[in-house]
């Protein structure tokens, strides 16, 4: 089975402090650190697990400047066999649309039964890519996807709807599939494989010989700002003591102790 | 007249909520286009659903067939991209949901029609779309503009209208269904109810709910001494589900629970809307971040700016210290 798993490197914002720079267009970079989208980990082990499993080509695709490349050492490592980079170095004029774009330009070119992606990149937190991928592919899809059993030609995809109701499809391949968080336990890359992946080729392509035309974006970042204080919190000060004098107030007159 | 659709979503029967809030963010705009909104509706045997319409658009469009019983992005894109050809609406609204996650980016290429998704807020400003949205783990809003076109698709994130009354007289337009079975390539094939957990955390009175600012499973010790301290059951945002770490019917939020406790104390959870809108029922919110920044502290009652490993000990020796005073 051939599988393609697209990956993406993002700066890790989860716990970080924020800030946007004086273009207002994009954030302050220096102080983040960068690593793979959370759920593109866990399309990328499931793209591994199906490899293992049914064996098969697995190749990682990422769009992004030299830096992706890192990320796609890491899938190296973990046991893709191959990796395409996609050079954009600039993304402020790309958006989901744009980005579906490129890539299936070049998954076209590439023997696939399966494609996996994450099912959204918690930097522009768009959800797009996969679905539209599919579509341009003119394949099937399902997204938020947290089980999958395949088998002659079909697969079983088990979407998480809201509530944690499952909704239990059949879906022929071949099939793009937008992989949720927390449907495997992605494995972490070894000391020798990480050593080994660094000295692998990484196939780099150019967008304008995969696009011919100019790639035309849905999406124009006007401005990013912090979002306006709704019901701000009436923050608990002073020392320990005092915080938890105020905790057992609260609790009191909650008629809770 | 300019025509604005939005997508009636429904689930086992049920109209769900989002549905009213595209309604209200659809006449909002209605009126701002001087357009009429058309509520769209495939649904089986939709007539009691067809009712709840009634007053909050000026026309709902049922096409009604036993194929839409169930939710199939495919048979809806079908559908929808018929009807989006026949009747050019300048815009049509679908709710960022499971089912918009999987619609409405297939549906826009489809027809080659610029969409966004995940928006908390929409305006046109003359002919131009200008939606907001969030990047960045929710960090920041973004204002975005929309390629300049006749006919947009964009989808809405839940929560973010609320849902109004309305007054509108309302034509009902029945038609044909496209088509009676779902395609062979993807089928809908049934609902799986989540398994039910030893501990239902939405009947709870207090919640102790843990994120990722627990940093490692053996942490979590802590977090239940706490919760059985203040008598309170420990759920968590999805990151330490994710984690294995707690069983998913721990988990607070959209993919996983709805609590409405008196007391929810969240620990080390930024605040991620998604899982917002699983305690917007909740009495009071105290939240404990390093981050002061962190959005959990824009829907708390109290927030307390500190390390959570100070914090948790501190407040569980309080509620002993009262318990004993008390006898």
């Amino acid at each position: 089975m051939d599988i393609i798993v697209c990956i993406k490197r993002v700066p890790q914002t989860a716990e970080a402090d924020v800030k946007v720079d004086n273009t207002g267009k994009d954030i302050i970079k220096d102080r983040l650190t960068f690593d793979m989208n959370e759920s593109d980990t866990y399309a990328l082990e499931e793209a591994i697990l199906l490899k293992e499993k049914f064996g098969g080509t697995l190749t990682a695709v990422s769009c992004g400047p030299v830096e992706a490349e890192d990320t796609l050492r890491i899938a190296l490592a973990k046991g893709a066999d191959h990796a395409i980079r996609i050079k954009e170095e600039d993304f402020s004029d790309i958006d989901g649309f744009a980005t579906a774009q490129m890539l299936s330009s070049v998954i076209k070119g590439i023997k696939h039964d399966v494609v996996l992606c994450g099912c959204l990149a918690t930097d522009d937190y768009y959800s797009q890519v996969g679905v539209t991928i599919a579509e341009l592919l003119g394949i099937s899809h399902a997204t938020l996807v947290t089980k999958i059993d395949i088998a002659d030609a079909k697969a079983h995809a088990y979407r998480e709807l809201e509530g944690g109701l499952l909704e239990h499809l059949e879906i022929d391949l071949p099939a793009l599939f937008t992989i949720q968080t927390g449907i495997n336990e992605p494995r972490y890359a070894s000391l020798i494989a990480i050593r080994r992946a660094a000295k692998k080729e990484i196939t780099v392509v150019g967008k304008e010989t995969i696009v011919p035309d100019s790639i035309q974006a849905n999406c124009m970042l006007e401005k990013l700002y912090i979002p306006p204080v709704g019901k701000r919190a009436e923050i608990l000060s002073g020392g320990m003591d005092e915080i938890s004098a105020k905790f057992g107030d609260v609790v009191k007159e909650k008629g809770l102790l | 007249m300019a025509e604005i659709f939005a997508l009636v979503e429904h689930r086992q029967g049920t109209i769900r909520d989002i549905t009213f809030e595209l309604l209200t963010c659809g006449r909002k705009l209605a009126a701002d286009r001087n357009a009429q909104l058309t509520a769209v509706l495939l649904g089986n045997d939709a007539g009691s659903m067809v009712d709840q319409m009634k007053g909050k658009a000026h026309t709902v469009l049922v096409v009604d067939h036993e194929v839409y019983k169930d939710f199939n992005a495919e048979t809806y894109q079908i559908t929808l991209s018929e009807l989006i050809g026949q009747r050019s609406p300048i815009l049509t609204l679908i709710g960022h949901t499971a089912c918009g996650y999987d619609l409405c980016p297939a549906l826009a290429t489809q027809l080659a029609v610029p969409y966004t998704t995940d928006c908390l807020e929409i305006s046109f400003d003359g002919e131009h779309v200008s939606v907001i949205r969030q990047m960045y783990d929710g960090k920041l809003n973004a204002q975005v503009r929309l390629r300049d076109h006749p006919s947009y698709i964009i989808s809405l994130r839940s929560g973010c209208y609320v849902p109004e009354e309305g007054s509108l007289s309302t034509q009902i337009e029945t038609i044909d269904a496209p088509l009676s079975t779902q395609p062979e390539h993807r089928k809908f094939l049934e609902f799986i109810e989540a398994a039910a957990g030893e501990v239902d955390i939405t009947k709870a009175d207090v919640v102790i709910s843990v994120g990722r600012g627990i940093k490692e499973q053996a942490n979590l010790e802590m977090v239940k001494d706490f919760a059985n301290a203040v008598g309170g059951v420990v759920a968590c945002s999805r990151p330490i589900v994710d984690a294995g770490w707690l069983p998913k019917e721990r988990q607070v939020g959209s993919s996983g629970k709805t609590v409405k406790p008196k007391l929810y104390v969240a620990l080390g959870i930024s605040g991620a809307f998604q899982h917002i809108v699983g305690i917007k029922g909740a009495d009071t919110i105290i939240a404990v971040n390093k981050d002061a920044n962190a959005p959990i502290f824009n829907e708390a009652d109290y927030g307390i700016v500190e390390d959570l490993f100070k914090v948790v000990p501190a407040l569980k020796n309080k509620i002993v210290e009262l318990k004993q005073a008390k006898g």
